[in-house]
């Protein structure tokens, strides 16, 4: 009964957070289309379970690099709304004290080593972090989060080969929602992605990105055998995204159908189908979760009045944190 | 004092900061027993093993992302970069993802790492293994640039390197690694942005940067002859820059001439010369000028690769005009 209950929080915590995501992502999408946040983000809307899956097979101490579109990562791997919110509006109490902005969140504390703005840019960040982790003699594990489009980046290659010439512990997920920005994958990626790993020794697996058990059960397993120095891995993730490469990219018809997304949104839905299993296996009732939606959507509501109340940083800031040790760059 | 090699120095140096701290790793191609094709690092496998002398394949943006990645978890990677040119390989890992994590985090991750690499034509290396790059480098905001003049320097420089909690890139001119200078037994440090005043005058100032300190000091033996007396300063870190040195030197001797071996345009010589304009303005008795590299990709031919660089020669007819008030104009 114990291994039960600890199952129902682990479901109940995995819908949580996908909710968690899908509402952040909703009152960020408003923000720009009310002209409150400064710049441009990236959805992660229709993707959560690939987050959620693989982040609760982690710990605090295993880490994450993310991407352009990482505020999926970075709720699933423990952050704050306010903090994230805060950083979106470019405001002190921001997670990055408003330097960074939606690209660049970080979270040490939760092990999110942080988004990053170049595709692909953070595959060595992340292999590096598993190699110190070898060299410690730690069994730390680190998920390298990029999508499909990052495929196509040289730098995988190059450190897919070290990783497993030097077996190190770090787990390649490429979320492959079907769009290289404004252009369909199979435009941009000859033959088959999981291939790619397969060609360096590295075992590879394809999951439904949308079925959040999948991905997780495939992760803890993944994540255990990493430990004991079987690493690294590769997971393709199917997954879609609802929105467009970012949210300034309403009129996308002529890259993919409305039909196609209305598809997607009705019949594959992380969340929805989560929530079905959740109801059917008898683990909550359609009123815990409405009321547990409601209490999220009551704590992103109260986040982004937060943030907008929020203090910018003060100007003298501009110069700081150049470097470690000079407190002023430009003093 | 004992005299050893600046190649000496700069193993001395490593092996000494990796005795003092495990962190500490080297990171490169043919760094173990090929101890760099310059054969800098030899030996320093026998003491440290292959677990912290790591030759990687040939993929410098791979294993310059790894290293970010180790530093960012808490290493202390030097990675070596077998010739200077091939920084443009590794621009995004150093300039977009290192110089930036420490700002894009509001100071929350560092990246202290070493980038080791050289500079230096007239080595019959042709356009790719013969470009001096500091400057590039030097532009971006986040990294500290060190430009050891000597094998004493070149200890000093790089013990401070590894200790700094930034990303620190150090060039070595390669056509002194084989050159002797005194250098202590006792461990020493030496601190970034204070320069040298390496020889004392009155009548103008050289600024000379990495092995054309050497071309500064000749250039001033040429002039002690003819009744000209230079003095000749040594900034060691580009970034930071001793800048209250080099203007004290400016007021001193109302004369200035600064020479990089980096291409003239765009360089270390315009940023220094401009700031001595802008500060020093109404101590000059002359317009402060700059001795670069050719603009042009450096020549194969001996014959033609000579001229590209300065010479002590050339420096020290240009001091010449400048004492004897003659109007220089750049041809």
């Amino acid at each position: 009964m114990a291994k039960a209950k600890t199952n129902t929080e682990d479901y109940m915590r995995m819908y949580r957070q996908m909710v968690r995501i899908r509402t952040f992502e909703d009152n960020a999408n408003q923000l720009y289309l009310s002209a409150k946040m400064p710049g441009l983000t990236h959805m992660y809307s229709g993707e959560e379970a690939v987050a959620v899956g693989i982040c609760e097979a982690l710990t605090d101490d295993d880490r994450i690099t993310s991407t352009h579109r990482g505020h999926g990562h970075c709720v699933a791997k423990g952050a704050n709304f306010k903090e994230m919110f805060c950083e979106l509006l470019g405001k002190e109490e921001g997670y990055c004290r408003g330097k960074g902005g939606s690209m660049h969140i970080a979270d040490q504390s939760h092990g999110n080593l942080g988004a990053n703005a170049i595709v692909g840019g953070s595959m060595g960040i992340a292999t590096g972090a598993a190699l110190r982790a070898k060299l410690q003699k730690k069994d730390d594990v680190t998920v390298c989060f990029f999508g499909d489009g990052a495929t196509a980046q040289g730098l995988l290659y190059e450190v897919m080969n070290m990783a497993a010439l030097w077996k190190l512990p770090v787990i390649y997920a490429c979320e492959n929602n079907g769009y290289s920005e404004y252009t369909k994958t199979e435009e941009i990626a000859a033959g088959s992605i999981t291939a790619r790993a397969e060609a360096f020794g590295i075992e590879a697996h394809q999951v439904d990105g949308q079925d959040v058990l999948a991905v997780n059960a495939l992760t803890q397993k993944l994540v255990a055998r990493a430990r004991k120095g079987e690493g690294p891995f590769f997971i393709e993730l199917m997954t879609y995204r609802y929105h467009g490469h970012h949210v300034g990219d309403i009129n996308r018809e002529y890259y993919r159908t409305k039909d196609e997304e209305k598809d997607w949104k009705d019949n594959r839905d992380p969340i929805i189908r989560f929530r079905a299993w959740l109801v059917d296996q008898g683990i909550a009732s359609e009123e815990e979760i409405e009321a547990m939606n409601a209490e999220i959507k009551e704590d992103a509501s109260a986040a982004v009045e937060y943030a907008l109340a929020a203090k910018y940083p003060d100007v003298s800031e501009v110069d700081m944190h150049v470097y470690t040790d000079i407190t002023h760059a430009c003093a | 004092m004992r005299e050893i090699t600046l190649s000496q120095a700069v193993n001395e140096a490593l092996a000494e900061e990796m005795r003092r701290d495990e962190t500490v790793f080297i990171i490169g191609e043919d760094v173990a027993e090929a101890g760099t094709p310059f054969k800098v690092l030899a030996g320093l496998v026998e003491e440290f093993g292959t677990e912290r002398v790591i030759d990687t394949p040939i993929a410098e943006p791979g294993f310059m992302g790894l290293a970010v990645g180790a530093a960012m978890t808490g290493a202390r990677p030097v990675v070596d970069l077998m010739f200077g040119d091939f920084l443009f390989l590794i621009m995004d890992q150093l300039c977009n993802q290192a110089a930036k994590t420490h700002y894009m985090s509001g100071g929350k991750l560092t990246v202290p790492l070493v980038l080791r690499t050289n500079l230096g034509a007239t080595r019959r290396s042709a356009a790719q293994h013969s470009q001096s790059l500091h400057a590039l480098v030097a532009h971006i905001p986040g990294l500290k640039v060190a430009m050891p003049s000597s094998a004493y320097e070149a200890k000093g420089l790089m013990k401070t390197a590894i200790r700094d909690n930034n990303p620190v890139v150090i060039f070595e001119d390669k056509l002194m690694y084989q050159e002797k200078a005194p250098v202590p037994e006792e461990e020493f440090l030496i601190p970034f942005g204070e320069a040298n005043v390496k020889r004392e005058g009155t009548d103008i100032t050289l600024i000379g940067t990495s092995s054309m300190v050497q071309v500064c000091e000749k250039a001033a033996e040429i002039l002690a002859k003819e009744g000209i007396s230079a003095e000749v300063v040594d900034p060691r870190t580009i970034v930071p820059l001793d800048e209250a040195t080099l203007l004290a030197s400016a007021r001193k001797t109302s004369r200035v001439i600064v020479v990089d071996e980096g291409h003239q345009s765009y360089g270390v010589t315009a940023e220094i010369a401009s700031r001595i304009n802008e500060k020093a303005f109404y101590h000059l008795d002359a317009p402060v000028l700059r001795m670069g590299a050719l603009d042009v990709p450096v020549p194969f031919s001996p014959a033609l690769e000579d001229i590209t660089v300065p010479t002590p020669e050339g420096v020290a007819e240009k001091a010449r005009m400048l004492v004897a008030g003659e109007m220089i104009h750049a041809a």
